[in-house]
């Protein structure tokens, strides 16, 4: 069984490849060897010897690979560095180990209790997360690969067994372990093709090609006694260079990448190949290329980080008062203080060293208004984050049914920043599209066929509709006011297309999209030009490198397709009734099949020849005999390059064509032209004998030979017809590329595609439309530097300097362009290629391009390298200082993803260095709308906030101590007790903020997708832009005063009971915190503006929890609580006065801010605010029409997405009604 | 719609697949209203009824408080008389240090004081000083709750420096600054020829004698070094009972401070006149610090505290003020709460991409 498999694909494809990566087989016996020698060559690889890599000098590391921080060892030390790494903790951890010391004004617990609850909370946190990357390589580690073990005999051992000199047999579908030699395939000609999805995101297939000495090796026997050496290039990152030797019996033979097999690509369309592995583990190229992920701060936490240094210096500043005070009370009048025993004291009080006690006191002073800095600010945050995340995590309304895949915050420490992103880089491939091609639409004979709509024309119709609920009425009216003058055919599209929207789709067939009876079930036999049409499938059968497999389950066929586009007309060729089922060395077999009934017939075409697709070519052809002997050449290819090529009488249908292509192409359609050629027997024998001449010519013209010969024998085409293929685009993606650029997001899309997919792409997503001025920058005189080698090397450095005063030329051009538009409504598009990129990214003018890119409504980068992606994003970022976010799928995209402030991956697909990468994962491109605009805000908002109250609060509190000191002689002394100030941070205000960080809406989930313009708020930065924030600290400042001197002068002197008790230091001191309880808490009611039963649980709590710590504390015994002993239920219950203090300090703590709020409210209320009341007093449901009319005002002025798309098109046919009615009144008046 | 890149091409699954697809298990979170962040919230807005009615409902509260607080402040009688200058033979005036420190001298200072209006009893005795730091740090911690509590823990002296023992190394009970420094002045009253008796009973808080000062425990030691400081103790006297200690052990907040020194259980009447026969021991006069003796009787809210009620005035007169204020900016400048018109994209008209929707709309309708 298994050998007729072999059998069955013992296909020599070099016999009939003509480019590509193939050489002549004679080339290779000739070529010198690579000679390798200095530093950087130093690799040896004993083949099939692992046992010789055990040596010192050879023992290379295994191929386990680990991507965590720590290990069980190295865990805490190294989190515990982690965390003292933040300043606020450094000083935390200095004052906790001064608490044991007699200058602490504190006692030790209440100074190490709250650190270590933070620092441990923190690293259990890091634990946490490093044990599931730990996970993560487990479970890649433990893959399994078949390992020659000796005798011919291969058995499965786990990857990270794999020692380098191993060999390795690889099954179709797998991945490589490690970077391998490729020895020898399931093909004959040992080639093999592999994706490099996970290198470098590109999704069509590459050839490898095993040298010619190693074919023999293609059975597990083989390999009983092989041994060979390796000599090579030590380990490096670059993914498309290798240098190497191979010695083999005796002889030595050059290594090229073309023989390498990287890690993490994977086997495809071969069932097997045989690898002998040369870099393991952590050397291979794709672990080298792996860059440590940086760890990324959001821009609130950098600015909280200095508003901690302003605090900082705060603290610094009134701590050098206090003790400057301090020692000259100490030096001038501690003497005279005869019960401080002066004579007596140490060094801490010595009035005659007032400097020495200075110091000591400054170090106290400290300490002692360390309250100002919020210990528990970062603990609090992290928490908060967490659970943010776990929201996120947990998001329904992002979780993928298809996939099975929720959304996940891979760090929690980003979510504000989402509620902050300007621009977003969009990678193509898998992340807008999936990577799925659907035949769609076809043009044959002039004639278009296919009635389903794509689905950007199906979501602008949608769009259309919602816009105008009564839309017909609009088409009636522009119908009958114009008497039907009016050219019906400009209102068409959008009847057509919501006709379509309202049709359910049929069961799909992976592929086919393809709707219309005239061409199916064998109707085209009746079409007028039913020979065009059997032609036109013809090519689609036949013109393609596929192999058929058979589905045994099912007896239906699959493909295996260089392409998904390939696969994608073949599924449509066995639909329309021409089933390709068979492929032989030297021929192909289609069933067809021309009506229903009939028994499909089996026909067999020669393959004579096949000119193979790249991408200069851009076009492909096979020269086939059909079974009455005549020979065809069939071609399919770009509409430009056909074109070209067409004979004089093949030019029939081209005009309509060409309207059918730039239709397709509106439609973000792909597209390509067929055409045909018929051969005389002669013309061909005589192109065929120079054709193979060349092909076996050795030497640097060969590719140019080849080129000239295709070129001959490719022309007098006869134009067929065209195919419109669908680049599937994600779900929603039209939908939620209008929400994120109705936000006021820019839209970059970055793809390693060519340009013209990259513009089909564009106009799929409404990122380009019709009318819109697109700027493409590319350079001209790319092509000479391949066509002639030698003269480019010389010209090169001419040559870079022209293409860049020329792409320079170009900007500028473009930049005055668009300053000079006059029209506001003018949309510009910047379409640049990576070439261009290269040279455009130099120091020297990527500012000029930022310029002209920012102008620009979208701007679509193609053909870039993963590394050019990284690089814009960080211009971007860098340019213009703003939060940018970059989205991608593939490996490719990991740079970018890392560079950008915010990475996001799409899981799901298959290779997960993405997703690994990122910072937040989702399965669909659509969830980030509501990734962004509904969490982001919301993060964002409750982040602001809830720092802002930190700060207050803590301002509130510490500056409380330092008032008292000036009334202690600045001694060091806390009026508060030590156990109150532990308690204040970590239990009596954490809940509540903590509540707000997690659970504060501003608006709900819904309004914040239907006013996409209220994101704006973060990127404006409105919540926490400094005069907010030192608004705050100004609150915080203002109801210390109060807390204070309201208290002190209360309780100066007087008794402050009927039973004529004063009261003590225990009892102010009790007061004053009471009071800083209840201010801070009814203060964070006043921020909250959504109250589910766990904010008010949490508030109340709090403050409950105060008066049950202060009755339990009071009953513990006297020696812990010292002076508060029964202080609630003896001394302040009982009194009025306390309540009353109570009472009267939280008004006049909160009246000022609850004053400011409400005439902020009243005079310049933000949008969420009238949004509030709106739903407050159910507005939004008594009066539909206004709330959706406003909810469609509410978004930012935008040029790209379906809304702008739409309103292009009301407003083109406004400008058509008015010259209509015009034309009609000046008719009229005549 | 499925999206994953080539699902179904290629149907051989083998163990690198099975990996993947366990990963791939439906992982669909489960629902609930707190994952989702659907609770059921109040989400108050502040509406002018809403502001104004908080505002005047502080004032209501607030303005009756403050009256009632200022009322029962001047309903207190208070006589404060200082007398640390006027104790200080004339002779002595110029070096009071020295004569504080005499131990020769007789310190006896007598004192005649008029009550300027009716008192009820009780009426609380205080002794005031001034610019003494009991709040000093040094001060503060030089005490053992132990030692006071439980006569077995005579010994534990921790946190007593410089008091801990004497010279030979037995402890000191009370020891430590606090106690060392123990106020020492006292005071005898007589009205005519009727004395006054100063009830001493009472003056401290009951937790204080029943939990912090130990009925066994018996003052030892104190005040034997060569520094004296304030006052003796009796040693035959618990220190649960040695109330004047328990109310000086008793740091105060401020460096102004009063203590109960006694009460005198009769009434009062206008315009007699008290004699007050005073030890004047306790020294002051080094740190400038004053001393005052206070008569007082008191109400519900304590002594004399105008403070209070004039706090609870003002901050009641400005809520009232801001209620009015904010009356006056809702009627003049009147918003409509939830009116769309003062969303930011309609009040600048700038930014009206959609004019065009409304020129549309406003076209056909005509």
């Amino acid at each position: 069984m298994v050998r007729d498999g072999r059998r069955r694909e013992r296909l020599r494809w070099s016999k009939l490849y003509s480019f590509s990566c193939i050489k002549p087989s004679v080339v290779l016996d000739t070529e010198a060897p690579n000679s390798l020698s200095g530093p950087g060559f130093s690799r040896l690889v004993h083949c099939n010897q692992p046992k010789a890599h055990t040596k010192k000098s050879l023992n290379y590391p295994s191929n386990y690979i680990s991507t965590t921080k720590y290990n069980i060892i190295t865990f805490l030390p190294k989190a515990i560095f982690e965390q003292f790494r933040r300043v606020a903790n450094l000083y935390f951890l200095l004052t906790a180990i001064l608490s044991l010391t007699p200058v602490a004004p504190f006692s030790a617990v209440s100074m190490i209790a709250p650190l270590a609850f933070v620092i441990g909370l923190s690293m259990a946190k890091e634990a946490l997360e490093d044990w599931r990357r730990f996970v993560q390589d487990m479970k890649v580690n433990a893959r399994k690969v078949g390992v020659h073990k000796g005798d011919g005999r291969f058995g499965y051992k786990h990857w990270h067994k794999i020692r380098v000199g191993n060999v390795v047999k690889v099954e179709k579908d797998h991945f490589f372990p490690a970077d391998l030699l490729l020895l020898s395939s399931s093909y004959e000609d040992g080639i093999c093709y592999v994706e490099t999805m996970n290198l470098d995101g590109e999704t069509n297939l590459k050839v490898k090609r095993s040298l010619e000495i190693t074919l023999p090796l293609d059975e597990d026997e083989a390999f009983r006694d092989f041994t060979a050496t390796i000599r090579c290039e030590d380990p490096n990152p670059d993914l498309y260079t290798f240098v190497g030797n191979f010695e083999y019996d005796r002889q030595v033979y050059a290594l090229d990448p073309n023989q390498i097999l990287l890690r993490d690509s994977k086997l495809r369309n071969t069932s097997y190949v045989y690898g002998a592995v040369i870099f393991t583990g952590h050397d291979s190229k794709v672990m080298q290329n792996a860059t440590k992920s940086p760890s990324k701060r959001s821009r609130i936490e950098r600015k909280m980080d200095r508003i901690i240094y302003i605090l900082f210096t705060l603290l610094v500043l009134m701590s050098l008062l206090s003790s400057i005070c301090f020692a000259a009370r100490t030096d001038l009048e501690m003497p005279d203080w005869w019960y401080l025993q002066p004579e007596n004291t140490t060094n801490l009080y010595d009035p005659s060293k007032p400097t020495t006690s200075g110091i000591f006191h400054l170090v106290t002073a400290l300490i002692l208004y360390g309250y100002l800095i919020p210990i528990s600010l970062y603990v609090s945050i992290e928490v908060v984050k967490v659970l943010q995340a776990m929201f996120i995590n947990h998001d329904l309304h992002m979780y993928d049914g298809d996939t099975g895949i929720p959304a996940e915050a891979r760090t929690s420490n980003l979510n504000e920043e989402l509620g902050q992103v300007h621009t977003i880089l969009s990678d193509k491939t898998g992340t807008l599209t999936c990577n799925q091609m659907d035949f769609l639409k076809c043009s044959i004979a002039g004639v278009t066929y296919g009635l389903r709509a794509s689905e950007v024309e199906i979501a602008a119709a949608k769009q259309m509709a919602s816009t105008f609920p009564d839309e017909n009425s609009i088409n009636h009216y522009l119908l009958e006011n114009n008497g039907g003058d009016f050219e019906s055919a400009e209102i068409e599209l959008d009847g057509g297309i919501t006709f379509a929207v309202e049709k359910a789709r049929k069961t799909m067939i992976k592929g086919f999209s393809f709707e219309d009876d005239r061409l199916m079930q064998g109707n085209w036999t009746k079409e007028p030009n039913a020979a065009t049409i059997l032609m036109f499938f013809r090519i689609l059968s036949l013109c393609h490198t596929a192999i058929p497999e058979l589905n045994k389950q099912t007896g239906g066929i699959s493909y295996e397709a260089e392409s998904p586009d390939e696969g994608a007309f073949l599924v449509a060729a066995r639909e329309f009734g021409f089933e390709f089922c068979k492929r032989t060395q030297s021929s192909v077999l289609v069933r067809e099949r021309y009506s229903l009934p009939e028994k499909p017939v089996e026909r067999e075409f020669k393959i004579l020849n096949l000119l193979e697709f790249s991408s200069k070519r851009k076009r492909m052809s096979v020269i086939v005999r059909d079974e009455a002997g005549q020979i065809v050449l069939l071609c399919k290819g770009a509409d430009s390059i056909i074109f070209d090529r067409l004979s004089k009488n093949g030019r029939m249908y081209e005009d309509d064509t060409t309207k059918h292509l730039n239709e397709y192409g509106e439609a973000g359609l792909r597209t390509l032209a067929l055409a045909y050629r018929e051969l005389e027997e002669s013309e061909y024998t005589t192109w065929n004998i120079e054709f193979l001449k060349a092909k076996t010519t050795i030497g640097p013209d060969r590719e140019a030979q080849l080129e000239r010969l295709s070129d001959w024998i490719e022309r007098e085409l006869i134009l067929v017809g065209a195919t419109a293929v669908e680049d599937k685009l994600q779900k929603g993606v039209p939908q939620c590329i209008d929400k994120l650029a109705q936000a006021g997001l820019k839209i970059w899309v970055l793809t390693g595609d060519k340009m013209e997919t990259a513009i089909n792409i564009g106009f799929a997503c409404s990122l380009l439309r019709q009318g819109m001025k697109q700027i493409c920058l590319s350079t001209t005189n790319s092509d000479l530097t391949s066509e002639d080698a030698k003269k480019a090397l010389l010209l090169s450095l001419a040559n870079d300097q022209a293409a860049k005063e020329n792409i320079l030329m170009q900007i500028t051009n473009a930049s005055q362009m668009v300053k000079l538009e006059k029209d506001p409504y003018a949309a510009f598009a910047l379409i640049i290629d990576g070439k261009t990129l290269t040279v455009a990214l130099e120091d020297d003018i990527k500012n000029q391009l930022l310029n002209l890119a920012i102008d620009c409504a979208s701007v679509i980068c193609c053909r870039v390298s993963p590394k050019q992606k990284a690089l814009v994003t960080r211009l971007v970022r860098e340019g213009t200082g703003k939060t940018t976010l970059a989205i991608g799928d593939g490996a490719n995209d990991v740079g970018m993803i890392q560079e950008a402030d915010i990475g996001v991956g799409i899981s799901g697909v298959e290779g997960m260095q993405a997703v690994m990468a990122s910072d937040f994962s989702i399965s669909q491109f659509r969830f980030l709308e509501r990734l962004l605009v509904v969490h982001g805000h919301w993060c964002y908002k409750r982040i602001a906030q809830m720092i802002c109250y930190f700060f207050y609060k803590n301002i509130a509190f510490g500056l409380t101590i330092f008032y008292f000191e000036a009334y202690t002689g600045f001694s060091g002394q806390s009026i508060y007790d030590d156990w109150y100030m532990l308690l204040f941070n970590v239990v009596l205000t954490s809940l509540p903020v903590i509540s707000l960080g997690v659970f504060e809406q501003d608006v709900s989930s819904e309004v914040c997708l239907q006013f996409p313009a209220l994101y704006q708020q973060g990127p404006r930065n409105l919540f926490f832009d400094w005069y907010r924030i030192f608004g705050w600290m100004g609150n915080g400042l203002y109801t210390s005063i109060m807390i204070f001197f309201l208290n002190t002068n209360i309780f100066n002197d007087q008794a402050f009971r009927a039973g004529g008790q004063t009261a003590d230091m225990a009892a102010v001191g009790t007061t004053m915190f009471t009071c800083i309880i209840w201010a801070v808490n009814v203060q964070i009611m006043l921020t909250m503006s959504h109250f589910t039963w766990i904010q008010h649980v949490f508030v109340w709590v709090s403050i409950a929890a105060w008066y049950l710590f202060l009755a339990g504390y009071g009953m513990s015994s006297p020696l812990i609580s010292g002076n508060n002993y029964k202080i609630l239920l003896e001394a302040l219950g009982p009194a009025p006065v306390y309540w009353a203090v109570t009472l009267l300090v939280t008004a006049a703590c909160n009246t000022p801010y609850l004053a400011h709020i409400s005439f902020q409210r009243a005079r310049n209320p933000h949008d969420h605010h009238v949004i509030q009341e709106i739903k407050y007093y159910k507005k939004d449901a008594e009066d539909q029409h206004m709330w959706r009319r406003e909810s469609s005002k509410a978004r930012q002025e935008t040029k790209i997405g379906l809304t702008a798309r739409v309103d292009a098109k009301i407003r083109q046919l406004r400008g058509k009604l008015q010259k209509k009615v015009s034309s009609l009144s000046i008719r009229t008046a005549r | 719609m499925n999206c994953i890149v080539d699902s179904d091409i290629g149907s051989s699954s083998s163990s690198g697949d099975a990996a993947v697809a366990l990963t791939r298990k439906p992982r669909r979170p489960k629902y609930s209203k707190f994952t989702q962040q659907e609770l059921p919230a109040c989400k108050p807005i502040l509406n002018p009824q809403w502001v104004i009615s908080v505002f005047t409902l502080i004032g209501i509260v607030f303005v009756p408080i403050g009256v009632a607080s200022l009322l029962a402040s001047n309903g207190v009688v208070e006589i404060v008389d200082q007398y640390e200058t006027a104790c200080v033979p004339r002779n002595m005036t110029n070096d009071k240090v020295a004569y504080i420190q005499n131990a020769d001298i007789d310190k006896t200072c007598t004192r005649l004081i008029k009550v300027p209006r009716d008192m009820h009893q009780p009426i609380y005795v205080y002794y005031q000083l001034d610019n003494f730091y009991q709040n000093h740090r040094r001060y503060v911690k030089s005490r053992n709750d132990a030692q006071l509590r439980n006569s077995k823990e005579a010994n534990e002296t921790r946190y007593c420096d410089p008091e801990r023992t004497t010279e030979d190394g037995s402890p000191i009970v009370p020891c430590g600054l606090i106690a060392w420094s123990f106020f020492n002045d006292t005071y005898r009253f007589t009205r005519g020829d009727q004395k006054l008796t100063v009830n001493k009973k009472g003056i401290s808080w009951k937790s204080d004698r029943d939990h912090k000062f130990g009925k066994n425990v018996y003052p030892k030691n104190f005040q034997n070094g060569t520094l004296i400081g304030g006052g003796k103790l009796n040693a035959d006297i618990p220190l649960n009972e040695q109330e004047d200690l328990i109310v000086w052990m008793r740091i105060a907040a401020l460096p102004i401070f009063r203590k109960l020194y006694g009460k005198i259980e009769l009434d009062l009447k206008e315009n007699d006149t008290i004699l007050v026969t005073l030890k004047n021991n306790y020294n002051t006069y080094i740190f400038n610090g004053k001393k005052k003796l206070v008569l007082s009787t008191t109400s519900w809210l304590g002594g004399k505290n105008d403070f209070l009620g004039l706090a609870y005035l003002t901050v009641g007169g400005l809520c009232f003020f801001l209620a009015v204020a904010f009356t006056l900016v809702y009627m003049i400048k009147s918003r409509k709460l939830g009116d769309p018109s003062d969303l930011s994209w309609n009040r600048d008209s700038s930014g009206a991409d959609y004019e065009l929707f409304r020129d549309f709309t406003s076209s056909i309708d005509s």
